[in-house]
């Protein structure tokens, strides 16, 4: 989104606010001023030295005030499928999320595999979206995973990064070729760590899966994937990021990587670190994701390297899909969860469970994302752009799907009880969201 | 006419830039020079090859090159045969080494060899009883290119230790970036290599030339600028994503070449992608050297033959 032709919005002064700046690290209790869209200052006391002439005072009553968040892996159905989901339609979604920067994913159709598309859903975004929104593009034409994009006429575009979406690489020297090109421009590749033939089952393989008959997915189509493209980096120093792992084998591989300084990261999605298998119950389509719903231990050794950092970005996996193509038996539904607008309250639980300190979640949904992808946002030092969250991190609350504003309802948290509520969400300064 | 230089070359095959000494090349420059001259005149012919034998054997297409070595032995006397193997009898399922044996019994003084395969002209010369010049084996070496680029440096900036070079485009598959950097280093000059990453050679280093992954730094304060072909079949996404994008980054335009010293030089060894890895501007423009070095192809070519005519039997 950007500030053209709208009027700037007046100055803004929370106060009483918890102030979580994990870009610093810092949580304290104080004042937050906002002008011209831009952070001022944030401090003890602030407000009590005097409030700018027509500033509007906003008295968050205890409320955390941090980063917006930065969604890193989004799927919208702009263009190509409107009537999943609008640029406009996950803003809005995004931004009573407290979701600030939605990174589109390229997988639309057309693919964003051309500049001419990033230029087209940059436009679409500042004409119609609330948040900010920033396209990743495809790392191979048409997604076939043949030939590269113009990476950087792309990136000159304003792609933020590269992958092909939900589509794994099969071929090693495709993605070595990219990641050598790529490096020159500091480009990040994102990649989905499934190998294609490997992934070809319904759900997670295992007791469960043969129970409910249904075909599985190993773990190994993922750590092989992932063991495979490490070393690629190694040779290649590319820039490299796995776009959403599940498994506690894929998180040694990780390590092992990090250990050895590999520019390499990592995220994982939220339904990965608040479900595992068994949410799938009796064939409930909506927790068919991709990849697939692990084991509750794979899921524990998922938020054990959130809270240690190994594990740098949680992201919402928004996918929204209509009810004609999850209204299926579970093996013929397409996978994929709305997410965007749940990401925050949800990611709480693990906070509220002691699992996750709040500013390394945090930096996990802002600052790290917003470094990863080199975008100014992610933090609330003076200058900043006025990027904010405000919420009520003891809310509690029960999700109506009804209330959702994506134009898609497939929530795996339907009626989901959470604890955390989004109250306020700031976009450059203009306040996007505001729960009443 | 001046009496020719006494040089020869203390071997029997031309392989490679790879093991001539800085005296080596320079004596082939220094010949190549009287043959500038002869070549400029009416009456071209020499008879130091009179009663040899070349044939130029060719298993990958060439114009140029196969041209430009034609005439050469043509003006220095010799029988010349052009053998496009690529055509005929590879086709029918004979080996390289069949071939050489093939053309070794019909006693040929000199035999001219490209090969799309690396390493392939050394077999062959090892298999013959003549002397051997390599036209291209490849991605290895092009030494009578590398060659007449020197010849063409040296006349036109007097001397080549110290100048700066900037090799640019795709020095992976390029023989010609191989021989000039083999060269263009023995001479001393300062050598660089400028594309992108997935376009250079693990080890490029071993060379040691700067590498370069923008034409900004890689061209900065270059006296020569020295442009690669980019081969059809790796402009579309496998080594790089497109032309489009190729030359944005890497085309040689007026722009680009602004980053130059203001009397750098521009070279190619042709034949030319237009629009690809130089605009149409720059190639015809008055710092190319680009129809200058067709010239001294001739002339390096002459001398090549010749100084390794010196050392046949019988010579």
């Amino acid at each position: 989104m950007r500030e053209t032709g709208r009027a700037v919005p007046p100055p803004l002064m929370l106060v009483h606010a918890r102030i979580v700046d994990p870009s610093r690290g810092s949580d304290f209790h104080g004042d937050l001023f906002v002008s011209d869209g831009i952070i001022r200052d944030a401090a003890f006391g602030l407000a009590a030295g005097g409030i700018p002439d027509g500033a509007e005072v906003v008295d968050c009553r205890g409320a955390v005030v941090a980063p917006g968040l930065v969604d890193m892996r989004a799927f919208i159905g702009e263009p190509g499928a409107e009537h999943r989901e609008t640029l406009a339609s996950a803003s809005h979604a995004a931004a009573a999320g407290g979701v600030t920067t939605i990174v589109c994913q390229p997988d639309t159709d057309p693919p964003v595999d051309d500049p001419a598309i990033v230029d087209f859903i940059l436009r679409r975004a500042r004409d119609t979206a609330v948040v900010r929104i920033h396209p990743m593009a495809t790392v191979t034409k048409g997604r076939r995973g043949e030939e590269m994009t113009e990476i950087g006429l792309l990136q000159a575009a304003g792609a933020v990064a590269f992958t092909d979406g939900a589509r794994s690489l099969a071929s090693a020297q495709v993605l070595r070729r990219a990641l050598t090109y790529a490096r020159d421009f500091d480009a990040l590749i994102a990649h989905h760590t499934e190998d294609a033939t490997m992934s070809v089952g319904a759900m997670n393989e295992g007791a469960f899966a043969s129970r409910l008959g249904l075909p599985g997915i190993p773990k190994s189509a993922e750590t092989i994937v992932l063991e495979r493209d490490l070393r690629l980096v190694a040779g290649t120093r590319g820039r490299y990021h796995a776009a959403s792992l599940t498994c506690a084998e894929s998180l040694d591989v990780l390590a092992r990587a990090k250990e050895q300084g590999l520019p390499v990261s990592a995220a994982a999605s939220i339904n990965h670190l608040c479900f595992n298998e068994r949410d799938i119950g009796e064939y409930r389509t909506f927790f068919k994701v991709s990849p697939p719903l692990r084991a509750e231990d794979d899921r524990q050794a998922l938020v054990r390297a959130l809270a240690s950092g190994l594990i740098d970005v949680v992201v919402s996996d928004h996918n929204p899909q209509d009810v004609e193509v999850k209204r299926l038996p579970f093996a013929e539904a397409e996978p994929g969860a709305i997410g965007i607008e749940t990401l925050l309250s949800a990611a709480l639980r693990l906070v509220h469970s002691d699992e996750v300190d709040l500013v390394n979640l945090l930096r996990a949904l802002s600052t790290r994302p917003a470094e990863l992808l080199g975008l100014r946002a992610g933090t609330l030092r003076p200058g900043a752009p006025a990027d904010i969250v405000v919420f009520d991190l003891d809310q509690a609350w029960v999700l109506d799907p009804a209330q959702l504003k994506s134009r898609s309802r497939n929530t795996p948290f339907d009626e989901a009880r959470m604890t955390g509520r989004v109250l306020r969400t700031l976009v450059a300064g203009r306040t996007v969201y505001e729960y009443v | 006419m001046h009496a020719p230089s006494a040089f020869t070359l203390e071997r029997r095959d031309l392989i490679g830039i790879e093991g001539l000494s800085a005296a080596e090349i320079l004596g082939l420059l220094d010949l190549a020079e009287e043959f500038v001259d002869l070549n400029r005149q009416i009456e071209k012919k020499r008879t130091t090859l009179r009663g040899r034998t070349q044939i130029n054997l060719f298993f990958e297409a060439s114009t140029r090159t196969q041209a430009s070595f034609e005439i050469a032995g043509k003006r220095l006397g010799a029988d010349v045969m052009n053998m496009s193997v690529g055509t005929s009898s590879v086709k029918k399922g004979e080996t390289l080494i069949d071939t050489a044996m093939t053309l070794n019994a019909m006693h040929p003084d000199i035999l001219v060899v490209r090969h799309h395969a690396s390493g392939a002209v050394a077999l062959l010369a090892r298999k013959v009883d003549c002397c051997v010049v390599n036209a291209g084996d490849g991605a290895h070496e092009h030494p009578t290119q590398a060659l007449l680029d020197a010849l063409t440096i040296r006349r036109n900036k007097g001397r080549i230790q110290g100048l700066t070079v900037a090799i640019c485009g795709d020095v992976l598959h390029s023989r010609v970036a191989r021989s000039n950097m083999l060269l263009l280093s023995t001479l001393g000059a300062r050598v660089r290599v400028v594309a992108p990453s997935s376009l250079l050679p693990a080890g490029i280093e071993q060379y040691g030339v700067e590498v370069h992954r923008s034409m900004e730094s890689g061209l900065a304060d270059a006296d020569i600028v020295m442009m690669l072909r980019l081969q059809r079949e790796r402009m579309a996404g496998s080594f790089i994503p497109s032309v489009k994008e190729y030359f944005h980054y890497f085309g040689l335009d007026e722009a680009k070449l602004h980053h130059a010293r203001p009397d750098a030089l521009v070279m190619h060894p042709g034949p030319m992608n237009r629009g690809v890895e130089i605009d149409s501007a720059v190639a015809d423009g008055p710092r190319s050297l680009i129809r200058e070095q067709v010239e001294m192809g001739v002339a390096v070519r002459m001398a090549v033959l010749d100084a390794l005519a010196r050392k046949l039997p019988n010579a």
